[in-house]
């Protein structure tokens, strides 16, 4: 027995950490798993999982990237040039028409490579942002773009025969706002579209043109547009400073918002190097020079820096409360009646027996109306039957009268010739007797006959 | 945010696709710093991973899980005079957080004791299948909650190392019953345990004639065939998969060979060293489960194993909407459903539909 107390001191002394106490937790299968009881446990040797990292950065290589850019800002302020400088490539060359009745988000989809990188790269644009005369409904179309993409994907999630891992995720995972370069302040436009975007995607604002005001203004401006953003309650979005290796970057970052950035894809001659800027005849200004313009400051953050966490935010957050919200709506919660946690699918069954009652019901309702309403058209028609009936009746009878009454007059009518032809005839007969009488008597006769007659 | 949650494949060829334009870059814009930004999140995160040994008491389940995370995970089980052995089968979890150069594991490890030990071994699997289906509901109740987690607590498990007693015959019955209904719901990785009581030759011969009954049932293993991506995949797993189920000696004693301190089992004949590739495959099962394929472990139990469960129970409650990914079937029985094997789809290939022959689905 002691050789093996002897072997088993040997092991705890090969450790390559010492740990004082090590017990661990054992739990039944039935207990429930409590978060903070499980110890560290020191290791002797290299177990090599320190791989962990690798392998999941392999297997994200192998499914490629996605990231979704949506651009807000009116026409002509430079959305497209600045995709094009950010990632150094000429995307879409016509420009945009100033004369589109109403807002409309197009969205274009690219595949970048890097090394062993794939990123799908989509562009959404806002199409006549700004133009309109009456701007009431600009930001409405974009809040709709953003939600049927929350919803397509939650769509998907509901599935029951479902792969995410294979959807193209379309949700924007930044908003960049182009702010004119005014000088004075945010336009209301700006703060509406921006207070009503706040909750669904995160903001960068962006100070665009940013080659049209002077460095001291430049700075008033910047101050200027973020005290009104807080002010309003604008949420825009913070880059993360909750790990070490670039919090210290991004906190100053931070303070530099919102970028003031100038875009271009034309060359330039400066020096003996051919930078990206803009000639003018009182200098040149350069995209790439931190003196200059944000530019890289943006590149460096969206790019660089936190695309990842652009991409966890949307999805952790923005598309959490969306779901939450889309599924409150639907009547679901979490919690029954007794306050007792209800599973999803029991809500879900009680909700749809009361639709289907629901459902019933009107159709009973629909139902009974039918039959009314045929009833109350049976009972119209026969009245008008009726009525036609006894108008028929009538017109009858009168009918029937009228006959009557003019075979009467005929009848009247006929005696009257019959007598007349008579008396024709007889007067004829005494004229064929003309020397019985003197002329005068018959005559007389014949005066006395007509007058008797008349 | 779960590092399972990543993007999607852009090679995909689903209708839903955006048509995508390739694009010339011009020159240097940082997009492959996205890594490194990867790599400092996962490393702040952690991350998790469940495994489950199973095999009949007395193979070395604990002391190999011991020897493979290279501390004393589990209390090597040695039945003293005074104790009954388990008239049930019981699972025990253990869970520990271990680190290595920065990078935090945290690992469960459990355990089956009991596991075809009784006289009547019949539905002896019950037990495991329903633990391992508890955690996949715990997994899925948290998921269908409207206020979820940040990040969801992964309890499932990712991977079964099946112990076969080295009889150096055959697979025995229980095995393949066993085998047979546990490769439908988790990544099965067998293992011929204490391989130090067979020679080369039989283990060798041994191995074969488990791959031979292994293909007979249609049991597939992990890394299962139907998942292999690419070419590159196909040759690094079909390597793996000739030498499928390992023969292994686990040991948690060190000794002193030619002056390096190794582990093994130490005999009157000699010391079997643990780590030799000579003596045991030990590293090669090391490398499998820790250094290669663990994440892809875990990716197909989330894509592929869950994705099932998840369908079956939804279909079972009628929970959901009759959207287009509604399948109609026949309601199936309190325990795990039987489908009938992998069918290999054309592509994406991570995608598995293990289906009834007698329902019509869409796919």
């Amino acid at each position: 027995m002691s050789s093996e107390v002897a072997r088993h001191l040997l092991f705890q002394s090969h450790m390559a950490t010492k740990t004082a106490h090590m017990s661990p937790q054992v739990f039944d299968n039935e207990e429930k798993q409590k978060k903070e009881n499980t110890r560290s446990l020191a290791m002797s040797g290299h177990v090599g999982f320190e791989s962990l990292p690798d392998q999941l950065v392999n297997r994200s290589i192998q499914q490629g990237f996605c990231f979704n850019i949506l651009c807000v800002g009116e026409t002509g302020i430079g959305k497209s040039t600045l995709i094009d400088t950010l990632f150094n490539t000429n995307f879409e060359d016509h420009e945009s028409s100033h004369f589109y009745p109403h807002v409309r988000l197009k969205a274009q989809t690219y595949e970048l490579q890097e090394s062993n990188v794939r990123l799908k790269l989509t562009i959404v644009n806002t199409v006549g942002f700004g133009d309109q005369i009456n701007k009431e409904e600009s930001y409405q179309p974009i809040v709709d773009y953003i939600d049927a993409q929350f919803e397509a994907y939650l769509q998907e999630e509901l599935k029951i025969k479902r792969s995410l891992f294979n959807y193209h995720d379309s949700r924007i995972h930044v908003c960049l706002y182009f702010i004119s370069p005014t000088g004075h302040s945010l336009k209301t436009l700006d703060l509406l579209t921006m207070k009503s975007l706040d909750s669904k995607v995160n903001i960068i604002p962006v100070i665009a043109k940013a080659d049209a005001i002077s460095k001291t203004e430049l700075q008033k401006f910047k101050i200027k547009l973020m005290s009104e953003l807080v002010s309003n309650g604008v949420q825009i979005y913070q880059f993360p400073t909750d790990d070490e290796t670039i919090a210290k970057i991004n906190a100053s970052m931070n303070g530099h918002l919102p970028f003031a950035v100038v875009g271009s894809m034309d060359e330039v001659k400066v020096g003996n190097k051919m930078v990206k800027a803009r000639q003018y005849p009182w200098g040149i200004v350069q995209v790439e020079n931190e003196n200059h313009c944000d530019f890289v400051k943006l590149r460096e953050m969206l790019i660089c820096t936190n695309m990842e966490d652009l991409r966890d935010e949307t999805h952790t957050r923005h598309y959490e409360l969306y779901r939450r919200r889309k599924l409150e709506e639907m009547g679901l919660t979490d919690m029954g009646p007794e306050s007792k946690p209800l599973s999803l699918q029991e809500t879900y069954e009680a909700k749809r027996h009361e639709f289907y009652g629901e459902r019933q019901r009107k159709e009973e309702e629909m139902k009974q109306l039918f039959v009314q309403r045929v009833k109350e058209k049976e009972a119209v028609l026969k009245e008008a039957e009726r009525e036609l009936q006894a108008k028929f009746e009538h017109l009858k009878r009168v009918h029937q009268e009228e006959k009557l009454r003019l075979e009467e007059k005929r009848r009247l009518l006929e005696e009257e010739i019959i007598a007349f032809s008579k008396k024709k005839a007889t007067s004829e007969i005494y004229q064929n007797q003309p020397f019985m009488t003197p002329g005068g008597n018959v005559r007389k006769d014949k005066d006395r006959k007509n007058s008797s007659f008349m | 945010m779960d590092p399972l949650r990543q993007s999607p494949s852009p090679s995909s060829s689903r209708a839903s696709s955006p048509r995508t334009l390739p694009c010339e870059m011009l020159g240097y814009v940082g997009i492959e710093a996205v890594l490194d930004q990867l790599k400092i999140k996962a490393m702040k995160m952690g991350f998790e991973f469940n495994i489950m040994v199973v095999g009949q008491s007395g193979l070395g389940k604990s002391t190999m899980v011991n020897t493979l995370f290279k501390s004393k995970m589990c209390k090597s089980t040695m039945p003293g005079l005074g104790v009954p052995t388990p008239q049930t089968l019981q699972l025990q979890s253990v869970t520990h957080v271990i680190e290595e150069s920065g990078v935090k594991l945290k690992l469960t490890v459990t355990d089956t004791p009991g596991f075809g030990d009784q006289i009547n071994n019949d539905k002896c699997w019950d037990p495991i299948l329903g633990y391992i289906s508890e955690q996949y509901e715990k997994y899925l109740q948290e998921e269908i909650l409207i206020t979820r987690q940040r990040h969801i607590p992964d309890t499932r498990v990712h991977c079964c190392v099946y112990f076969v007693p080295p009889t150096g015959h055959c697979l025995r019955p229980l095995d393949i019953e066993f085998l047979q209904r546990l490769c439908r719901t988790v990544n099965v990785v067998p293992v011929i345990a204490r391989a130090d009581s067979l020679t080369i030759e039989e283990r060798e011969a041994f191995r074969h004639r488990i791959q031979e009954n292994l293909k007979t049932h249609g049991i597939e293993v992990y890394p299962q065939k139907c998942f292999d991506e690419d070419i590159n995949d196909k040759i690094l797993n079909s390597k793996i998969r000739e030498r499928i189920p390992f023969a292994v000696v686990g040991a948690d004693r060190e000794h002193i060979v030619n002056g390096r301190c190794v582990l093994g089992r130490k005999t009157k004949w000699g010391i079997i060293e643990v780590e030799n590739m000579a003596h045991c495959e030990f590293p090669l099962l090391r490398d499998l489960l820790i250094r290669s394929h663990l994440q892809d472990l875990k990716d197909i139990t989330h894509n592929v194993h869950y994705e099932n469960y998840r369908i079956f129970r939804l279909n079972e409650s009628h929970v959901l909407p009759r959207g287009p990914g509604w399948v109609n079937l026949a309601p199936a029985p309190a325990s795990i459903p039987a489908p009938a094997g992998p069918q290999a789809s054309p592509r994406p290939p991570k995608v598995c539909w293990w289906a009834k022959d007698n329902s019509d689905e869409e796919c």
